[in-house]
């Protein structure tokens, strides 16, 4: 298995990428949306998982899901957006966009597992 | 600073005379950890004072924080999952088949804590039962501080991210400042009350579904017997009652039978009135 970590905060991206290898998650990164999409241009394998950040420079993630929903090749990616928008009109623009689910910054590794448990991408009670 | 053993054998009588609940050895840094907010609320130097105060001169409403402060326990949303998976997929159709007439359920969320399984029901209920029918969740604890917390049906961010699909985020709550709050219309069908599950129960109308979990996991043998028998006279024959996954009647005590829900086990009374016989009770 495979998660994308996207986020301009390279300490939040070092977050994300020890919570997901400790879930046996191989890490890829990128800094923007944009560099995340030119990075799956060149991957043959679609990542399983994305963990996207909403406000970053270039394409913000909004953006960066609207694209990968258009795109048949990543329909498999599982996207998860990561930020601290907490509106609830914004999680509602979000999950219209085509997010799988969506957590608050600030969140805890506990609640991180609990969501992917929730996409059936981790078992349930990994976190026990 | 850490508690001298003669303030936590204090601490542990208090606890066990009051909620049945053990607490062993070695716990005296949890015990400290929670009694040091307390001990500043009430204005004393620190924990020690604090308790010592209390020995000399006891004071039930200072009793009553101690033991708010350690019965309360981290929870979250659809805790555990597979139970919440069984009432939708195995309980319901059954009960719904069962309950025809009347289309109307109740049920329990016994040791509520700050209320997240208890609104979890609530939003598995509205989700899967069929239109037409109505439901009652009650949610009991022992401590007055969560009672008063699951009423208030506020939580944090940090909170909401425990394990809530965001899409029932969005549904089911709103914002309420920094925080979010449950809607009306979940509300209305939750309501919460003080209770000692040990202790003989008040008179109750019997529930269709109980969920005692990770409740029995504190208590010693015999007063899990006692919770049990509680429990048991407050579920309707053909009710159905959830234990923590590392928890189980067997042993314990023999009028419940354990048998399979989806992919969780769950307990019924041996020899319950047939479902179809219930409804004329």
């Amino acid at each position: 298995m495979r998660a994308m970590v996207i986020d301009d905060s390279r300490a939040m991206r070092m977050i994300l990428k020890r919570i997901v290898t400790k879930l046996n998650f191989e890490a890829l990164e990128a800094g923007d949306g944009k560099e995340a999409l030119d990075l799956l241009a060149t991957l043959t394998e679609v990542p399983d998982l994305a963990l996207i950040d909403w406000n970053m420079p270039n394409m913000n993630g909004l953006e960066f899901v609207t694209h990968v929903r258009a795109d048949p090749r990543l329909r498999e990616m599982t996207l998860v957006m990561v930020t601290t928008e907490s509106e609830q009109s914004q999680i509602v623009r979000a999950l219209a966009a085509g997010a799988h689910e969506y957590v608050i910054k600030p969140f805890t590794e506990g609640a991180m597992i609990e969501k992917l448990a929730l996409l059936g991408l981790v078992p349930t009670g990994a976190n026990s | 600073m850490t508690l001298s053993q003669s303030e936590f054998a204090y601490v542990s009588q208090l606890v066990r005379k009051e909620a049945s609940i053990v607490l062993a050895p070695g716990k005296e840094y949890l015990v400290e950890a929670r009694l040091i907010p307390v001990a500043r609320v009430v204005g004393a130097p620190n924990v020690n004072e604090f308790l010592a105060e209390l020995q000399r001169r006891p004071n039930p409403v200072n009793q009553r924080k101690i033991i708010d402060a350690l019965t309360t326990n981290e929870t979250s949303w659809f805790r555990d999952r597979e139970p919440f998976a069984a009432l939708t997929d195995v309980v319901l159709p059954e009960l719904v088949k069962s309950r025809g007439p009347v289309r109307k359920l109740r049920f329990w969320s016994a040791a509520s804590s700050s209320g997240q399984e208890a609104y979890s029901l609530a939003i598995t209920m509205q989700e899967a039962l069929p239109p037409g029918w109505s439901y009652e969740i009650m949610g009991t604890d022992i401590s007055t501080v969560m009672v008063k917390r699951a009423e208030t049906a506020e939580y944090s961010q940090v909170e909401v991210n425990r394990g809530l699909p965001a899409s029932q985020l969005v549904q089911y709550f709103e914002r309420a400042g920094a925080h979010w709050r449950i809607t009306q219309q979940l509300r209305r069908n939750v309501s919460f009350r003080l209770m000692n599950l040990t202790t003989p129960l008040p008179p109750m109308q019997p529930f269709d579904v109980i969920f005692l979990r990770n409740v029995l996991i504190y208590f010693d043998v015999a007063t899990k017997r006692t919770v049990l028998q509680n429990v048991a006279r407050l579920l309707r024959p053909d009710g159905w009652l959830f234990l923590g996954a590392a928890e189980t009647t067997i042993g314990i005590d023999d009028s419940y039978e354990r048998v399979a829900a989806g992919r969780t086990s769950a307990y019924r009374v041996r020899n319950g009135v047939p479902a179809g016989a219930a409804r004329r009770g």
